[in-house]
């Protein structure tokens, strides 16, 4: 509507491929259900009517891997759970992405023990860290427009 | 005479020897009894003494001093309202208890925690595997001499010695 | 760094599932540890015949974070920030679990500003814990809508945590001694208003789903249990409670002054998903009328004990006292030694049984901290409960046991 109103009867857009395909990629981007601990409660507080993840294009979380693309890790690792969590990122066709949320899965957290893994990067490759214990709703989405910007600024020929 | 001073009481006049000591901290009483009693003792209390709710069942390591564990039981009673402590002391080479799942069906995951956390086996357990760490591991992490699995921090002064040690998943 | 690990086999499990299993007659199906209805990580090895459940194995632990062998490397009041991310939605009924047993074994006394504030909060935590659970609880059912409702309700509360403490969820704000520090000005205004306009809006939930022929029909006669059988597999809190025994750790052993407040204890008959539903709502409704009991009554005071061998001065006496220089070097170096000598404090906890069981060495760390969690002794009943039933009335039974895994694996 803004476009055509702007440059009359045109009827043609210009632009790059590699525009149309990163901005569509953040404009929907499907995150996976992988709340773990606190973490997850706040998430479910960013999807709720407060903190509006929908208007990202985040209505709701798929828990089937194959039908995502984001992985929001959020909670802490353990090492019970980390070859659950591998398995899972393998299943994900890409383009995928990984925001590791709160403390625990970016560096250990409070936890500095036998049992947590320090870190989901030890496990997976992330994109953007969001950190806080647990970070706000607010964070999350900021972090998560932090991963869009980096989407966007994202090359064909990386992935091409 | 007190619910609980009855309770003992009653230990004392069933169990004999085996009641080893009575301790009363902080209006909290425990009971201190021989290992193989303790199955005994429960059924006792279970059936008259009205304590009958297992409230939690634990362990505690006191390597290297001999006993090495103490099991805790605390048992509750409804209709009385109060709290009762029984403790048991077992030795490392013999760590083994008799099961208190035939007395409250209840402790079936609690001994299995206990085995898992600290290696001390049941008998008589109808499933005694681990529970909370994954089912091929090694050792029982809540005893003494397991190390706490400490990973050395990293701060600004040795983030890039870390850095280079630090197994970052690439794909 | 990944360790392999080598799946359970079903020889190791063959005790637990029935014959038909090993024939292939039923099958065996993984219900994983991320799922959408499971509550956090909890796996579930199910054998189905057709849609019904033959048994139903648990499988926890894939939250375990190591918190009680963690708590012995720290001093007492340091270890009190764990206690926040056990029971991730209970953090200040957590906080007050482990700060009555230290107090209870230091032999430590609490102003009474403190006890009231301490019950208003928890009582506040109470509620807002109970609106996840309506929440996820409709979620798994299908009613979206009370999802988006509830949450938006609990952002009262833990406007008011924000207030108080400055963080929305792990506040940490109970100390040995009272609290972390007094509640600002606005908060009794805060408060006031929160306890006029939720009355109305449990009333909305009640509307949605009580009287609701699809809600009833999905959770009336769902997951029975009775009360002897509740008592001897330990079930605690409102699972309890449904089912007819009416026992309240409020009540019964009364802490930080719940005696003076005057409160019911709903109580259901069958013991199955909807009773428990309805005793929860009930307990919302009890808890507002304690936090205005407890509004009303506020006492003046200080809000910290002023013993100043466990609790640290405050700064502006540092720059005239030396005993405060010499007290707040000493706890803040070493910690405050606690005696050789064990206690089990317990509260209620909305999902149950909290206890902790605490043992001094005489030195400034604990020995031995353990928690008796109410979720751990809630799942042990999963494969009883559940006998029987099609996989969506399971998925209806866990979400009315109230499980929170960080609570159960701790």
């Amino acid at each position: 509507m803004g476009i055509e109103s702007k440059l009359g009867n045109l009827g043609i857009v210009t632009t790059t491929l590699e525009q149309v395909v990163n901005w569509s990629r953040t404009r929907a981007m499907w995150p996976m259900l992988f709340g773990l601990a606190c973490c997850a409660i706040e998430m479910m507080a960013a999807q709720s009517a407060d903190y509006d993840m929908s208007r990202f294009g985040m209505e709701l979380m798929r828990a089937s891997p194959r039908q995502s693309d984001l992985m929001i890790v959020a909670g802490r690792v353990t090492r019970k759970m980390a070859p659950v969590l591998r398995r899972l990122y393998d299943q994900m066709p890409d383009p995928k992405w990984v925001v590791a949320m709160g403390d625990c899965c970016s560096c250990g957290g409070v936890f500095n023990n036998y049992a947590v893994v320090p870190g989901v990067d030890e496990i997976v490759p992330v994109d953007v860290y969001v950190a806080g214990c647990p970070p706000r709703p607010e964070g999350l989405i900021h972090g998560i427009l932090t991963l869009h910007e980096k989407v966007m600024g994202e090359k064909i020929k990386d992935y091409a | 005479m007190s619910v609980v001073e009855k309770a003992v009481n009653l230990l004392r006049d069933r169990l004999g020897e085996d009641v080893q000591e009575v301790i009363t901290f902080r209006d909290q009483t425990t009971v201190v009894l021989e290992s193989s009693a303790i199955v005994n003792a429960c059924t006792l209390l279970r059936d008259h003494a009205e304590f009958d709710f297992l409230a939690a069942l634990t362990a505690v390591d006191y390597w290297p001093e001999e006993p090495r564990f103490k099991i805790v039981y605390q048992l509750y009673s409804l209709p009385q309202k109060v709290f009762l402590g029984l403790n048991v002391f077992i030795s490392s080479e013999d760590a083994e208890l008799p099961t208190m799942e035939t007395v409250f069906p209840n402790a079936n995951w609690h001994e299995r925690e206990i085995f898992d956390m600290f290696g001390i086996s049941f008998e008589g357990h109808s499933d005694l595997r681990r529970i909370i760490m994954p089912h091929d591991w090694q050792g029982h992490p809540l005893r003494k001499d397991y190390p706490l699995g400490y990973e050395e921090v990293q701060f600004t002064f040795n983030f890039d010695e870390i850095d280079r040690r630090k197994p970052y998943a690439k794909e | 760094m990944l360790q392999e690990q080598t799946d359970i086999t079903v020889d190791e499990l063959r005790h637990l599932i029935s014959d038909r299993a090993l024939t292939g007659e039923t099958m065996l199906l993984n219900m994983g540890p991320q799922h959408p209805s499971t509550h956090g990580v909890l796996r579930l090895l199910l054998e189905l015949d057709g849609e019904r459940i033959i048994s139903c194995i648990p499988d926890i632990g894939f939250l375990h974070t190591g918190i009680e062998k963690n708590m012995e490397a720290k001093t007492y009041e340091k270890a009190l920030v764990m206690t926040d991310r056990m029971d991730y939605l209970n953090n200040l009924g957590n906080n007050l679990c482990y700060v009555l047993a230290i107090e209870k074994l230091v032999d430590l006394d609490v102003p009474d500003r403190a006890k009231v504030i301490r019950v208003i909060l928890a009582e506040l935590q109470r509620i807002s814990s109970h609106l996840v659970f309506l929440a996820t609880h409709a979620l798994d059912i299908g009613a979206m809508s009370v999802f988006l409702y509830c949450f938006r309700e609990r952002e009262l509360i833990l406007d008011i945590f924000e207030m108080c403490s400055g963080a929305r969820m792990m506040t940490s704000f109970f100390r040995p001694g009272g609290l972390w520090r007094d509640i600002p000005d606005g908060f009794e205004a805060v408060v006031r208003d929160f306890l006029n306009a939720f009355p109305k809006r449990i009333k909305q939930y009640e509307d949605l789903l009580t009287n609701n022929p699809l809600y009833v029909e999905r959770t009336k006669m769902i997951g029975p249990i009775s009360g002897e059988d509740a008592l001897r597999w330990g079930l605690s809190g409102p699972p309890l409670r449904a089912a007819g025994v009416a026992w309240d750790l409020r009540k019964s052993n009364p802490y930080s002054g719940y005696e003076q407040y005057d409160f019911e204890i709903p109580t259901g008959t069958n013991g199955d998903v909807y009773d428990r539903y309805i005793v929860r709502i009930n307990e919302m409704r009890q808890s507002l009328r304690i936090i205005e009991q407890a509004l009303n009554n506020l006492p003046g005071g200080p809000v910290r004990s002023d013993n100043r061998k466990f609790v640290p001065p405050p700064r502006a006496e540092l720059g005239t006292s030396m005993e405060a220089v010499i007290h707040h070097f000493k706890l803040w170096t070493e910690g405050f030694p606690a005696p050789k000598a064990s206690v089990y404090v317990a509260v209620e906890s909305p999902r149950g049984e909290l206890g902790c069981y605490l043992e001094g060495d005489g030195g400034p760390k604990p020995y031995r901290v353990h928690f008796r969690t109410p979720s751990f002794a809630v799942l042990q009943t999963l494969p009883m409960m559940s006998e029987g039933f099609l996989v969506a009335d399971l998925v209806a039974i866990i979400s009315s046991l109230d499980p929170v895994l960080g609570d159960s694996d701790r």
